[in-house]
């Protein structure tokens, strides 16, 4: 479904990304860990038009990212929860849903859609008219999660969803992966908490400084010693 | 004392409806700060070619003064859209001071084309509005027109940015610049829209003042000023500061010039501004994040 293939990407003149390929496959979930600073952040970035790379391609289902408009992105079925949630703090949870479905193609089925999320979120209900800043951090990761699942996306990408959230939450968080999942989304996930993320997915990357350094399904992974030297340096 | 409250009822009701005008000139600002994160120094001169514009449509032209206002407020929201395009746009991602300079140059060349083009002598609508009398006080009948007029603009606005998916995408990318572009909004198209929003505000804005005061090259100096000082009192890019900012100068003003001459109303406000930015100067509200 998406492929990146020798991308090179980073910020001015600091590099973040040295020929970095992958695949995602339509139905799966695919993970990316790695240390703080590998450059798993600008790897969504570049994926969802966030940032240009500069070099290499970025496919999805046959169109080239590259050189599509990045606000036009979403409309071909991706959307991207930012790392820290990135709510629009002033705004009421449903206000941030509202700009989640803001795609043309996504606004007649606004009230479907608004339902599924809740039903899904159920405490996003309760807290509907809330300033999303004022919510706990899960609700905030909840709210993120949700506004992306507005625009009917076919893949998903999760930036660090356990960040800064308590072990329990984190729990609920990749248990709710698996439920949308479920649903027929593809996902892609980055991340620094191995242990959960590779309960969830199929395979994983591993990325570090900028490279990927080891990939294959995940048990493998959590069974050889990459990942140990990846993150300690042993 | 009876003579006193009706004086100073009179004031405080002036000073509502000096508020609402100055809220309108204030929102439209505060608009495009908070969205494209750029003053447009030259607000207030937009507005004088809107005035300008309003005299000729009405007083040379002869057009009713409804459709004179329509052709003003959509004339200057294109003058704003051309601002942006022409001046703003090209400057985005340009030091601050580069932004301010540029448009202060736009201020200047607007006044001077201005005076080469009408000249300095003042010119007025003409038209003669009653002064209302109401249980002792005299309250001007423009000035009523006018506020009701600014509130009514700032109620639409108001629905504008709740109620529709692009007032919210407005609201959003004064938020969150960086991640619009996750949900399919197109940055650019938000700028244009805001900046024409903007100078409707501004057009809306001269077709109440031109009721009430002299149209000449240099007017945009009477209220440009004061426009700046009331958003950074609401906080800058703040909607709801700078709305409360706009009364609570305009009471002072008014109330000010109870007591003596008209002019200490300005002064005591100023005054107040100044105290004001010793004590809290990122605005009464919190500061836009």
């Amino acid at each position: 479904m998406l492929e990146l293939a020798r991308v090179r990407a980073g910020y001015g003149t600091f590099q973040a990304l040295f020929d970095v390929s992958l695949e995602v496959r339509a139905g799966e979930a695919v993970g990316v860990i790695g240390p703080n600073g590998a450059g798993k952040t600008t790897l969504m970035r570049v994926a969802s038009g966030m940032i240009r790379p500069t070099a290499g391609t970025i496919v999805m289902e046959g169109v080239d990212l590259v050189t599509t408009p990045p606000h036009r992105i979403v409309a071909l079925g991706m959307a991207h929860v930012p790392e820290s949630r990135r709510l629009f703090a002033g705004m009421t949870v449903e206000e941030n849903l509202r700009m989640g479905g803001f795609m043309p193609a996504a606004r007649p089925k606004f009230r479907q859609r608004l339902d599924f999320v809740y039903e899904l979120f159920p405490r996003l209900r309760e807290r509907r008219h809330q300033r999303a800043g004022s919510m706990s951090g899960g609700e905030q990761q909840m709210c993120a999660i949700g506004r992306a699942l507005m625009s009917e996306p076919r893949l998903l990408l999760l930036d660090e969803p356990s960040a800064g959230l308590a072990p329990v939450i984190v729990e609920m968080v990749f248990d709710l992966v698996k439920r949308i999942r479920a649903t027929g989304v593809t996902v892609l996930i980055v991340e620094q908490n191995v242990q959960q993320v590779l309960r969830v997915v199929d395979r994983a990357y591993l990325l570090k400084a900028g490279s990927i350094r080891a990939s294959g399904p995940a048990a493998e992974l959590l069974a050889s010693d990459s990942i140990r030297e990846a993150y300690l340096g042993v | 004392m009876g003579i006193f409250d009706i004086y100073l009822l009179e004031a405080l009701i002036n000073g509502v409806l000096l508020g609402g005008v100055l809220a309108l000139l204030s929102l439209g600002l505060n608009l495009i700060f908070g969205v494209i994160d750029v003053v447009w120094i030259c607000y207030a001169e937009l507005i004088m070619l809107g005035m300008y514009s309003m005299y000729f449509l009405y007083s040379v032209y002869h057009l009713p003064l409804v459709a004179a206002a329509v052709v003003c407020i959509i004339g200057v929201a294109v003058l704003g859209v051309l601002l942006h395009v022409l001046v703003i746009a090209p400057l985005l991602g340009a030091a601050p001071i580069n932004q301010l300079l540029a448009t202060g140059g736009v201020l200047f060349f607007l006044q001077s084309a201005a005076t080469v083009m009408f000249g300095v002598e003042f010119k007025n609508l003409g038209m003669r509005l009653p002064v209302l009398k109401l249980s002792g006080m005299f309250i001007s009948y423009s000035r009523l027109l006018a506020f009701a007029f600014a509130l009514v603009g700032m109620v639409l606005v108001y629905l504008f940015l709740t109620r529709t998916y692009t007032g919210t995408a407005i609201r959003a990318i004064s938020q969150d610049r960086q991640i619009m572009v996750l949900m399919g909004v197109d940055s650019r198209r938000i700028y244009l829209i805001t900046s024409a929003l903007g100078g409707g505000l501004a057009g809306l804005a001269a077709c109440l003042l031109v009721l009430q005061y002299d149209i000449h090259p240099f007017v945009g100096l009477s209220f440009g000023p004061i426009t700046f000082l009331i958003c950074v009192l609401g906080s800058l890019g703040n909607f709801g500061g700078g709305f409360v900012a706009a009364f609570v100068f305009a009471e002072i003003i008014s109330l000010g010039g109870l007591y003596s001459d008209l002019e200490w109303g300005y002064v005591l406000a100023f005054a107040f501004f100044i105290v004001m930015m010793f004590i809290r100067p990122q605005g009464l509200m919190t500061r836009r994040s």
